[in-house]
């Protein structure tokens, strides 16, 4: 079987006719248009009206994670501790470290360092990134520890994976997250996982990667921040150490 | 408005067109939250806000809503007041927040709050739509409240884990004690349609059970008329 040869189609204009003009716009174009023009218009008052509330509400809800944040490192390492002004004695190594720490705040007595606190994430959650605060008690060398952990930000399923947070685990005598308050800064990377891949932690049946993905966020992050700590002490505050913990640039606010 | 139209608004709302039951609408949030009873409210009251401001402003805007582009224009309207009420909440209710934040966004992919926007709110006075918002989404909290309370009971064996968040004094209740295994499977997605299965079955039983009187009360029975 075999195709007729396609001849030109008499009813098609030849291709540089200019397209006729209509006298009027066609009822069909201006129903469009005007659609058009409409949706438009409600696109702009409500992207106007959403902007207007992210900028009266701006000042507030930023204020309200500070004071969130402060209450998270409260819990993991108390004001008694440390007499420096903790939020402003900060440095930057989320450039530095790749990814795997964020802020690092220096807490020192009499300007002898006493922990580090520092932001680690996690993007393997059952429900996406995880956010971790974790405080690192500064002991002499190879006694440091783990001084405790929180969730800051999360997505995982409430009342499954959400056992993470202390807040909203249902043992609160031993809530899961305590498991790592204590635990040695130089255990290997290796054993920073559950114990279902032959890790040292505990997770709880049912909700598994939640508790894989803190646990193997916080190894990487521990041994980022555990293996540059004098250089991360003597940053000048603001600083955004590189790689090697070395300052490279200074936070510019 | 006069109180007929808000018995009739209430009615619908929580029975006859039930959005969980009935319309069977808004799975989506429904199976992922309803692990606790705590969650389910918290849930199910932010839909109301959600829902009672949608309608509201699709009823007052309708005038000038092309009928062409009216979903786009509904979703529109519908994720920016979801966007405002999410700022508003973080701003200045801030640890209620931590607790209803993660909610508040599912809430633009219910689709109830679309489907009262299409067929209610963009037929009906502002007044009315408004208060069909809110008796729809109280229909919804009764549901969430129910499966959320036994999916919490029959998973975990406890009662209002998580209130604490909410309310600082109040403890969660350990219905079943402390050595209660657990039924991870009704927390799970399936044993939320399982569950969800199960209050479908009660609420068309009950109305069938209601027909059936019904019907018997208006017609005389066949006895009756022997003599």
């Amino acid at each position: 079987m075999s195709l007729p040869p396609s001849a030109p189609d008499p009813a098609l204009p030849p291709g540089d006719a200019p397209a006729p003009i209509p006298a009027r716009q066609s009822p069909a174009l201006r129903g469009a248009l005007r659609a058009a023009f409409g949706l438009a218009a409600f696109t702009a008052a409500f992207t106007a009206l959403m902007a207007f509330t992210h900028e009266i509400t701006r000042e507030r809800i930023r204020a309200a994670v500070a004071e969130q944040q402060m209450r998270l490192i409260d819990e993991i390492l108390p004001r008694a501790h440390y007499d420096n002004a903790l939020l402003a004695d900060m440095i930057d190594a989320d450039g530095g470290s790749g990814g795997a720490v964020g802020r690092i705040w220096r807490a020192r007595r009499g300007g002898e360092p006493v922990a580090l606190v520092f932001e680690t994430f996690a993007s393997d959650g059952y429900g996406g990134r995880i956010e971790l605060i974790a405080a690192l008690d500064i002991r002499g060398e190879g006694q440091s520890q783990v001084r405790g952990v929180r969730v800051s930000a999360h997505r995982e399923t409430p009342g499954l994976g959400d056992y993470i947070d202390p807040a909203k685990d249902r043992d609160k005598e031993h809530p899961w997250i305590a498991q790592f308050s204590g635990v040695d800064a130089g255990l290997p990377i290796a054993r920073w996982a559950v114990r279902k891949d032959g890790g040292d932690f505990d997770y709880r049946t049912g909700a598994t990667v939640s508790a894989r993905a803190v646990t193997r966020a916080l190894g990487h992050g521990l041994a980022w921040v555990n293996a540059r700590k004098d250089a991360l002490f003597a940053a000048p505050a603001g600083a955004r150490p590189g790689a090697d913990g070395q300052t490279v640039e200074p936070v510019s606010q | 408005m006069n109180l007929q139209r808000l018995k009739e608004s209430a009615r619908n709302g929580l029975w006859r067109q039930n959005p969980g039951l009935a319309q069977i609408l808004g799975l989506c949030p429904i199976l992922a939250i309803s692990t606790s009873m705590v969650n389910a409210v918290s849930l199910g009251i932010a839909t109301v806000l959600a829902m009672a401001l949608s309608n509201l402003a699709v009823a007052g805007l309708r005038r000038w809503i092309a009928y062409e582009i009216r979903i786009p224009v509904f979703i529109l309207i519908i994720a920016a007041l979801v966007t405002v009420l999410d700022l508003a909440f973080n701003a200045f209710l801030h640890s209620l927040y931590l607790v209803l934040g993660i909610f508040i966004p599912l809430i633009t992919t219910n689709c109830i709050v679309l489907a009262r926007a299409e067929a209610y709110a963009a037929k009906n006075s502002v007044l009315d739509s408004t208060l069909d918002g809110i008796m729809m989404g109280l229909g919804l909290v009764w549901v969430l409240a129910l499966l959320g309370a036994l999916r919490e009971l029959i998973g975990g064996g406890t009662l209002f884990s998580g209130i604490d968040m909410i309310f600082p004094g109040l403890a969660p209740l350990n219905v079943l004690g402390g050595d209660y295994p657990g039924f991870l499977l009704i927390l799970l997605p399936p044993g939320a349609f399982f569950t969800l299965g199960i209050l479908i079955a009660g609420y068309n039983a009950i109305n069938a059970r209601r027909a059936a009187r019904q019907a018997a009360a208006t017609s005389p029975p066949a006895s009756a008329s022997a003599p």
